[in-house]
């Protein structure tokens, strides 16, 4: 009996231990990360001119969004710009990170201090960034001569995409490089020594290996992309100029939520519908990322 | 014979494209520093040289008149509350989860890990909400809140793969020696981890450093704006003033960039494995 009490008082303890040292982490991370996350999906079914929409509506903002011209229009606009733009980065970044990588790994003299400097504008605020293409594309400076590349319909989207490129290469060529590094000098002479040529061995040998590379890569960009709101309101403002060709879902989620009407804004209850919607973009490019890489990594 | 000139072939190409990176980066930067040490008129005669004097008026304006000084100790407050309090509620969750499985204990770890692809921006609305209901809006606490909720992932998907490292025979000795669980936590553990904490401290610092969506968001009054946030509003401001803007972009990177070339050894592992396990 006495060493029952004693077993129960110290599972006791033992969960009271385990509780006390989750429950901080725990909480913050449920209440500040993802309960949020779903309290926005649930008030995309509200609406109500006030801060917090109070009145049901049910699917009411989302029927808007999709037949109403003004709201549609948008929506539609920013989602073909963001993928526009993704598609950019994504093949600047792979293409130009996968080669910068495969230079770096050589082992040739200021390989190594270029590793290290690459990283420097991913260090950087997306913020800065754009506010430093944006100066440094003025005329003034003169470099890429007088085009209104942000004023321009077809080359603003481009510009930004190369912008935000520049800065996130770096991180393409750190999980690159840490791929190239990864493959076992004996595979790559065993194919030398068979008498692989170059591109051989790029395509036995070194792409095979950094595949699951090039999936967390676009994985990345894809969620960034598609949630990025810095580099358009830094280099075209928040209504993504010239004539909301630059708009993203970013831009159009900061708008439409927290802008006045005057300056675009929808009201709390629409805000959350755009997020909703930018919620089912993000979780349908995880899924598949999910389904191509990592259930072939399993079997 | 033909395979070595093949060799050094590519070899030259790669020394092409690397020289040619370099430039791509530097330039941008280099404009960036230089400009901002030029006095205004100096920058229309001159905008691509070198500066003719070191000139740090535009500095010394941004922190008399622009109180820039006030906003880097902001981010600085938020910086540093922040990592602190990352660092010890994961490495807490981490301990138990590494250390003291129990059933949905891996459930739990994935639960966590999943943050790391979550983007915290779409829950802005409800966080609002929930800032303004608490009374923490306008705030440095709110900023704090949420970057501690976005670091959380990070530190725990890190800080739990290094515990597991620890040999449980080390633990048990210890227990015969009467040290209880918090005791093993504090006088084992901790020592073991603090690699894996600073390479959790340096990949967190960066992005909550450069956050500018959640002041935007969530702060108001000057008093409490962050560098980013300052940055963008005087950014306005100052338009015509290049002098001004660029000296308010460098100072808002220098920090980062000296973390990082300093602690890039344990940044770069940090992040690799972040990246490359998950």
């Amino acid at each position: 009996m006495g060493s029952n009490t004693s077993y129960t008082r110290r599972r006791v303890q033992k969960i009271l231990f385990r509780l006390g040292f989750l429950l901080p982490a725990l909480l913050i991370y449920t209440f500040i990360l993802l309960i949020p996350i779903v309290d926005s999906m649930r008030l995309s079914f509200y609406t109500g001119s006030g801060l917090i929409p109070n009145t049901f509506i049910g699917l009411g903002n989302y029927i808007k969004i999709f037949t109403q011209d003004v709201f549609r229009e948008r929506v539609w606009g920013a989602f073909t710009n963001n993928i526009k733009f993704f598609l950019i980065v994504t093949l600047l970044q792979n293409v130009l990170g996968f080669f910068l990588a495969m230079a770096v790994t050589r082992p040739i003299k200021g390989a190594s201090f270029m590793r290290k400097i690459s990283f420097i504008p991913t260090t950087l605020s997306v913020l800065v960034v754009g506010f430093l293409f944006r100066q440094i594309l003025n005329p003034i400076w003169g470099i890429l001569g007088n085009f209104p590349w942000l004023g321009n319909e077809f080359t603003a989207l481009p510009t930004l995409a190369v912008a935000v490129s520049w800065q996130f290469i770096g991180e393409s060529i750190l999980l690159y490089t840490v791929g190239i590094d990864g493959i076992p000098i004996e595979l790559l002479e065993a194919a030398r020594i068979d008498g692989a040529n170059w591109f051989q061995e790029m395509r036995h040998i070194i792409l095979p290996a950094i595949m699951p590379i090039v999936g967390i890569v676009t994985l990345l960009i894809y969620v960034g992309d598609f949630t990025q709101f810095d580099i358009v309101y830094a280099m075209t403002t928040t209504s993504g100029n010239p004539r909301f060709k630059t708009d993203l879902f970013g831009s159009l989620f900061y708008r439409t939520a927290f802008s006045t009407p005057a300056r675009g804004g929808w009201g709390m209850g629409m805000g959350a519908a755009v997020s909703t919607i930018m919620f089912a973009v993000v979780a349908f490019g995880v899924g598949i990322w999910f389904f191509v890489f990592q259930r072939k990594r399993d079997a | 014979m033909k395979r070595k000139k093949h060799r050094t072939l590519s070899t030259y190409v790669y020394y092409l494209a690397m020289l040619a990176y370099l430039v791509v980066i530097a330039y941008p930067l280099y404009l960036m520093v230089v400009t901002s040490l030029k006095p205004n008129a100096e920058i229309f005669k001159n905008p691509l040289g070198p500066p003719q004097s070191f000139y740090l008026g535009n500095f010394i304006t941004l922190i008399s008149r622009a109180n820039f000084n006030l906003y880097f100790l902001n981010s600085l407050i938020v910086v540093f509350v922040s990592l602190f309090c990352i660092i010890i509620f994961s490495s807490l969750a981490a301990f138990i989860l590494a250390k003291h499985g129990f059933k949905g204990s891996t459930f739990l770890y994935s639960f966590f890990v999943a943050g790391l692809i979550i983007p915290i921006r779409l829950g802005t609305i409800s966080i609002l909400k929930m800032m303004i209901g608490f009374g923490l809006h306008d705030t440095l606490a709110s900023v704090i809140l949420v970057s501690i909720a976005t670091g959380i992932p990070f530190g725990i998907f890190i800080l739990t793969d290094f515990i597991r490292m620890v040999p449980d025979d080390l633990m048990h000795a210890a227990r015969i020696d009467g040290y209880s669980e918090p005791k093993i936590f504090l006088r084992i553990i901790i020592p073991l981890l603090l690699p894996a904490i600073a390479s959790v401290a340096v990949v967190n610092f960066i992005p909550i450093w450069n956050d500018f969506w959640f002041p935007l968001i969530l702060l108001k009054s000057q008093s409490v704006r962050t560098v980013p946030l300052a940055t963008a509003l005087l950014f306005g401001q100052f338009s015509t003033n290049y002098g001004h803007v660029f000296a308010m972009l460098t100072m808002a990177s220098v920090p980062v960039v000296i973390t990082y070339l300093i602690f890039s050894r344990w940044f770069i592992k940090g992040l690799t494995e972040g990246g490359l396990k998950g």
